[in-house]
């Protein structure tokens, strides 16, 4: 799965920078619902981005991930509702927070040699902890929900996250600009070489002297602090989170289809993988609706499939196939 | 509150525990021998506990007397499964295989959610309220019955790996992969009867189930996760051990729901996970690799 | 002159089996000290010892003046002591150049310094055409030279390689022992080899330790060594021809 990434030729990254130009300039001529797809789409591109960090990257399985994005969200809603911190400020909360979760979950993981899938089922277990967990706090009303008061929708408050679908639409295409830009300068870093290596065969790695203990619980750490902006933004913009919606296995599973579909491992897969999978979704949601039936779980069979069809038929992700096909990959990958 | 409840509930809390069992023990024989992590497992076993209610429903036919074919049913699935789709998997990344069964776990959940909706199905038969007198205890007909049946059919596997010649050949490759081939065993299919015999259990334990919860398509994740507890703390790749893990998880389980309250009885299975994973991974009964 | 990497009676005990029985051994500065015996003689079990596999049950590993007995895999490389696998482990998903790239950040915090070194290494071990296919499309001989590359490229004093030169054929063999000859006489590398392959062990080797059930039966320079009647009998054979 996902190795090698696929570095872009002329080509492709001329059409990276043309599809940039045309997101930016899309609210002009874009309807709502246009909209609320793409946030929707680089929600996951994000969050997905920052699961591949420790998946695609560093070849740490979590299934949990659910738990960052939920324990991010809450906090920053509490904040907010309590005590009237906006988001960004509570972001500076959330994130160390998130960070020292994910640090513990790796540490407990690391230093009793906890591995493979035996350590996805640990990541289970700790977001369902969470989940019933935060189903009995009193402080964020438990399993009734935490509500965040709904702002008017023509005043765009960036400050605190209030305003029309197009504010949002900038914040995460932002976001996920970001994240590609980070995670590329991480990979062609010295400590995304040691992930790269760690990933490949660990005990060789050892054996280049790298401390895969302490490269290992980074990759933890960083995806864990990238997914909490992810919690964050999942509040501010649904403004409602339940316990058993927001750290549900579901969640977390839904999470990492989008990556493991792109490309595992390679710095577009998450994004392409969020498109692929919410469009298709939506036309589904189209197709459905125009017959007239109503079909819950549809969408997720349709995800069940796509995920099946790309672990059999394309082990590498669609990204990587797609980019060889249209020439979109640099000369050698 | 007097010492009957508490006796009560645990021999309750036993009794839906050797179910649990009968279901951890498929996962278990699965691992062991074919070393692949049945993500889809508590899936199957929806599928099962389905396919009673559609013939209790239906037919009118009732889920001990169907015990046997829903379980020759999910042997023919799980065989065909393991033979067409997982077996090319078997020498991969382990996380490719997880990956896999994840998948096949998503696209069965929806599509029972598809047909049947999300709401709770059971089976009320004739004898559901029965219960026998046993000193101060007073015991589910339902539940003595599901137990009763879920130790024959363990005891029959045991036997099955035990006695016969197709059992001995499973449990040769399962010990030496490249060793049973070099001796001409058909191992492909002998991984394909065990993903079935897995299912099989699973299916019986399911048929089994229904008498005593109801069904709904989110089950299925609960209960792999579930069966997952089980085979952990019991011992991933032990058959006595699932089903020691399974009754512990039944016990716990009723206990907690007693004395704390009952949304919060599964924090127990998990705080058992948690601690087990990081002190004794190999499980009660497990062997270290 | 104290030896560069010294085992006194270091032991290790399988469950009852003892794999390793109180070999010593020194290694000098710039020496190419080659481990040789029958498979099954512990060879490789002291060379994990040595590499930090695992600890041994007894006897002490001092490598420059310092106990290394115990530690981790990556503290003895970050030490100075490099090690290639039996059974070759290139990264197979990263490049030829990347892999050697892994091996160079261990002593460089920048990837293009470390590309220099991986693409002057690789020019050395004639794996430079290759630099940018996939590790995992490699011949096994160009692999054995890739963890070579790899070893090499953080800057070990020592180097531990096991079975080297396993299923090469003759010229292949040739062409590495040239190169590791080379390398000891231009850089002082100290090199300690376990190989079965006698001709490359008599053109390398200026010191030969015989391990024979685990205990180390002779000890020396190569013509004293192959001429032990202990080493002629237990793996030699009368008629081996060097």
């Amino acid at each position: 799965m996902g190795r090698f990434d696929i570095g872009l030729s002329p080509r492709g990254l001329t059409l990276l920078a043309g599809l940039l130009v045309l997101l930016i300039v899309l609210p002009w001529f874009a309807g709502d619902y246009l909209l609320t797809v793409l946030i929707l789409i680089f929600y996951f591109a994000y969050v997905g981005q920052a699961w591949n960090v420790m998946m695609g990257f560093a070849g740490q399985l979590s299934l949990g991930h659910a738990l960052y994005v939920g324990l991010a969200g809450y906090l920053t809603a509490v904040l907010f509702i309590d005590l009237g911190i906006g988001p960004w400020l509570g972001l500076l909360v959330a994130i160390p927070v998130t960070m020292v979760v994910g640090a513990v979950i790796g540490f407990l993981a690391l230093r009793f040699g906890v591995t493979g899938v035996y350590f996805a089922i640990l990541t289970i277990a700790f977001a369902e902890f969470a989940r019933i967990g935060f189903d009995h706090l009193e402080i964020v009303n438990g399993s009734g929900g935490l509500f965040l008061p709904v702002a008017q929708h023509e005043s765009v408050d960036f400050w605190l996250l209030r305003g029309a679908p197009v504010m949002f639409y900038y914040v995460m295409l932002a976001a996920t600009v970001v994240a590609l830009v980070l995670c590329r300068l991480l990979l062609k870093s010295r400590i995304g070489y040691y992930w790269l290596a760690i990933r490949e065969d660990e005990e060789a790695a050892r054996a280049a002297g790298i401390d895969t203990f302490r490269y290992k619980m980074g990759a933890i750490v960083v995806s864990a602090g990238m997914t909490a902006f992810g919690g964050m933004f999942y509040a501010f913009y649904y403004n409602n989170l339940f316990p058993e919606q927001i750290f549900s296995i579901s969640r977390s599973i839904e999470l990492i289809i989008g990556p493991i579909i792109g490309g595992l491992g390679t710095l577009l897969g998450p994004v392409v993988g969020a498109f692929l999978l919410t469009g298709l979704a939506e036309s589904l949601n189209t197709v459905l609706a125009a017959l007239g039936v109503d079909l819950p779980g549809a969408k997720q069979v349709l995800y069940g499939v796509c995920l099946l069809f790309v672990i059999i038929a394309l082990p590498g992700g669609v990204w990587p196939w797609l980019a060889r096909r249209l020439g979109l990959a640099e000369k050698g990958t | 509150m007097p010492a009957e409840i508490y006796l009560n509930v645990a021999v309750s809390g036993i009794l839906t525990g050797l179910v649990y069992g009968l279901m951890a023990l498929g996962l278990s024989v699965i691992f062991g021998v074919v070393r692949v992590v049945n993500f889809a497992h508590g899936e199957m076993m929806t599928v099962a506990m389905y396919l009673a209610v559609v013939c209790f429903s239906a037919f009118g036919l009732d889920p001990m007397i169907m015990l046997i074919p829903i379980a020759a049913v999910l042997f023919v699935l799980g065989y065909l499964l393991q033979k067409g789709v997982i077996n090319a998997f078997v020498t991969g990344p382990e996380s490719t295989q997880f990956l896999l069964m994840i998948a096949i776990a998503i696209i069965i959940v929806n599509v029972l959610l598809i047909i049947f909706g999300p709401d709770a199905r059971g089976v009320q038969t004739s004898y559901a309220y029965d219960s026998f007198a046993v000193g101060p205890l007073l015991i589910d007909a339902t539940k003595a019955y599901a137990a009763g049946a879920s130790i024959v059919v363990a005891a029959a596997l045991y036997a099955f790996f035990r006695f016969t010649l197709i059992g001995t050949a499973i449990r040769a490759a399962a010990d030496n992969h490249t060793g049973a081939l070099v001796v001409g065993l058909n191992v492909q299919h002998l991984y394909a009867v065990t993903f079935g015999l897995g299912a099989a259990c699973v299916g019986a334990a399911g048929t089994m189930l229904i008498l005593l919860i109801d069904v709904t398509p989110a089950l299925g994740p609960a209960y792999t996760l579930l069966a997952f507890i089980i085979v952990i703390t019991g011992g991933l790749g032990s058959m006595p051990g699932a089903l020691l893990g399974g009754v512990l998880i039944g016990l716990t389980e009723a206990m907690a729901g007693l004395v704390f309250t009952p949304s919060a009885k599964s924090m127990f299975g998990f705080g058992i996970l948690v601690l087990v994973l990081l002190f004794r991974p190999q499980g009660i009964l497990g062997r270290k690799t | 002159m104290s030896a560069l990497l010294s085992l006194v009676d270091v032991t290790k005990r399988f469950r009852g089996l003892v794999a390793v029985d109180q070999v010593s051994l020194d290694v000098a500065a710039g020496e190419i000290c080659a481990v040789i015996g029958p498979n099954g003689a512990g060879k490789t079990t002291l060379f994990n010892m040595i590499a930090g596999g695992f600890a041994p049950d007894g006897g002490t590993i001092t490598f420059a003046g310092q106990r290394i007995d115990g530690l981790s895999p990556d503290k003895i490389c970050r030490r100075g002591i490099g090690r290639t696998f039996q059974l070759v482990r290139p990264f197979p998903g990263l490049s030829v150049e990347d892999n050697v790239i892994v091996g160079g950040l261990l002593h460089r915090t920048s990837v293009a310094a470390a590309r220099e070194r991986a693409d002057d290494l690789l020019r050395h071990l004639d794996l430079h055409s290759k630099r940018h296919q996939r590790a995992s499309s490699l011949t096994l001989p160009d692999r054995k030279r890739l963890e070579v590359a790899r070893a090499l490229a953080t800057d070990p004093q020592l180097v531990l390689l096991d079975e080297v030169l396993a299923g090469l054929r003759p010229t292949e063999s040739d062409r590495m022992v040239a190169v590791l000859k080379a390398l000891n006489r231009d850089t002082r590398l100290t090199i300690v080899l376990i190989e079965h392959v006698m001709r490359a062990v008599m053109a390398l080797a200026s010191h030969i330790v015989v391990l024979h059930h685990g205990a180390r039966i002779a000890g020396g320079s190569p013509e004293t060594v192959v001429r032990d009647p202990a080493v002629i009998e237990s793996y030699l054979g009368a008629d081996t021809p060097l």
